[in-house]
């Protein structure tokens, strides 16, 4: 049994959403700078550039990449022989994510109703996705996502005879339709499987693997590669001003299904690709 | 590659049709940020009074909503939202005197149709480099619905503020004519 305290939790979220709205990944700049090199418009260039430069004033200005610093979202992979001293796992989250907007001076995106829509004040509640597994390692990743590419999402069951084909057409007509307003390039989340929540949930899932990793399977692997390929044709490019690079990757993550159906769902990511993983 | 364009505001009907879509700009002068509410407001306030709480006369809106300042700054990281909540006011705001708006993403027909008719631009402005941003804005005020918190409408002076016209006067739209020229598919 490894014993977590609950302080500890709430001061590395607290540590993450800060770090992780002020910096981008390795992977994430690498892929620009590469992107950046091979890209056809000029005005295209010009945005890669402030791009690139706005990752440097983050960090030389200690200022957020985006104001939108997004919903607070975690994935936890919690061992099952970890016990959290001194409350709830989900107590310390949601406490590390006030800490953080309040104290790091992050935007609060976050109403209180959907409807009614009074903001909460310090971007609480995140939304916490958790997962048991064996072990005695906790595992908590952190994606602040923006609203501006969250909007874009979709989803749809298609007739299992549509197969691959249908898959392809309706992750790009996503693409497509989103155009300049998930401020591409973007990262694309397709979640392929399961039921109607689980797919959705694939699909988010997908954006936050690391930029460049592909999916184990060699088969969905390349249908990554083709997906990327076909997306990169549509010209909407850096922010739709057109362009080569609409999209720097495609990830897919995929579940059994039941016989009668065939679910896809298109989460796409923004290029503040941001997020940061804590492993107790 | 193509040099940025330097332009001062307030925007004449000139400065306005100098400028064509996909033109790189360096905006400097005042700019004001409003986003759908305050819009709203203005349009209901002008609809009941007959005034406006600021002259829009050649003046050119942002569509902004800014991280927290930081202590010892003036504002925190304050890129471009997406301007298409705007539009169901934007023809009004342009009939009324607005020159340019800034934001990112694309307009619908009758924004671009007030453009046409009225004269005047549509800036966008790359989506999420708002750090960068940051650092052209010297001052901010508040100076119209203070009641609106982080929605009140507030004066920024800008200086060399980058952005990219993406819609000109002449109804040339670079969202459509830029991905019609890269497109493969």
């Amino acid at each position: 049994m490894k014993i977590v305290k609950y302080e500890d939790v709430v001061q590395r979220v607290r540590d993450a959403c800060i770090y992780a709205t002020h910096n981008l990944k390795p992977d994430v700049v690498e892929v620009l700078k590469r992107a950046r090199e091979t890209e056809e418009s000029e005005i295209g260039k010009k945005v890669f550039d402030q791009i690139l430069e706005n990752v440097e004033v983050a960090k030389r200005e200690d200022l957020p990449l985006c104001q939108d610093t997004g919903f607070s979202v975690f994935f936890v992979e919690m061992g099952q022989d970890v016990k959290i001293e001194g409350g709830s796992i989900r107590d310390a989250i949601v406490e590390g994510v006030r800490k953080g907007y309040t104290e790091g001076y992050l935007r609060k995106s976050i109403v209180e109703d959907p409807l009614r829509r009074k903001n909460t004040g310090d971007n609480t509640p995140p939304v916490i996705h958790f997962d048991v597994v064996p072990g005695d390692t906790l595992r908590i990743v952190f994606e602040p996502k923006g609203g501006g590419s969250e909007n874009m999402s979709a989803l749809k069951i298609l007739l299992p005879g549509e197969g691959k084909e249908g898959v392809k057409k309706f992750v790009v007509e996503s693409v497509k339709k989103a155009g300049a307003n998930p401020c591409p390039p973007i990262v694309v989340g397709v979640g392929i499987g399961g039921t109607f929540e689980y797919c959705a949930f694939l699909a988010k899932k997908a954006t936050v693997r690391e930029v460049g990793k592909r999916n184990p399977d060699p088969f969905y692997a390349e249908l990554e590669e083709e997906l990327l390929e076909e997306i990169n044709k549509l010209g909407i490019g850096p922010q739709g001003f057109g362009g080569k690079w609409t999209a720097l990757d495609v990830h897919i993550e995929v579940y059994p299904c039941h016989i009668t159906s065939l679910p896809v769902a298109v989460n796409i990511q923004c290029h503040a690709d941001r997020r940061e993983e804590i492993v107790f | 590659m193509e040099e940025y364009k330097k332009i001062k505001t307030p925007l004449s009907d000139e400065d306005v049709l100098s400028l064509k879509a996909g033109d790189a700009v360096l905006i400097s002068g005042v700019i004001y940020t409003a986003r759908d509410a305050a819009h709203k407001k203005l349009i209901e306030e002008y609809e009941k009074t007959g005034k406006l709480p600021i002259d829009l006369k050649g003046q050119v809106i942002y569509y902004v909503g800014p991280s927290p300042a930081k202590p010892g700054k003036v504002i925190g990281s304050a890129g471009p939202t997406t301007s298409i909540r705007m539009d169901p006011y934007t023809p009004k705001v342009i009939e009324l005197g607005v020159k340019g708006t800034i934001g990112k993403g694309q307009r619908t027909e009758p924004v671009k149709e007030a453009m046409k008719k009225y004269k005047a631009v549509y800036f966008a402005t790359v989506g999420g480099a708002a750090a960068l941003a940051a650092q052209k804005i010297k001052s901010v005020k508040v100076v119209a619905y203070e009641d609106l918190g982080p929605e009140a409408i507030r004066e920024l002076i800008v200086e060399d503020f980058p952005a990219i016209v993406a819609v000109d006067a002449y109804g040339n739209d670079l969202y459509v004519e830029g991905v019609k020229k890269f497109a493969k598919a």
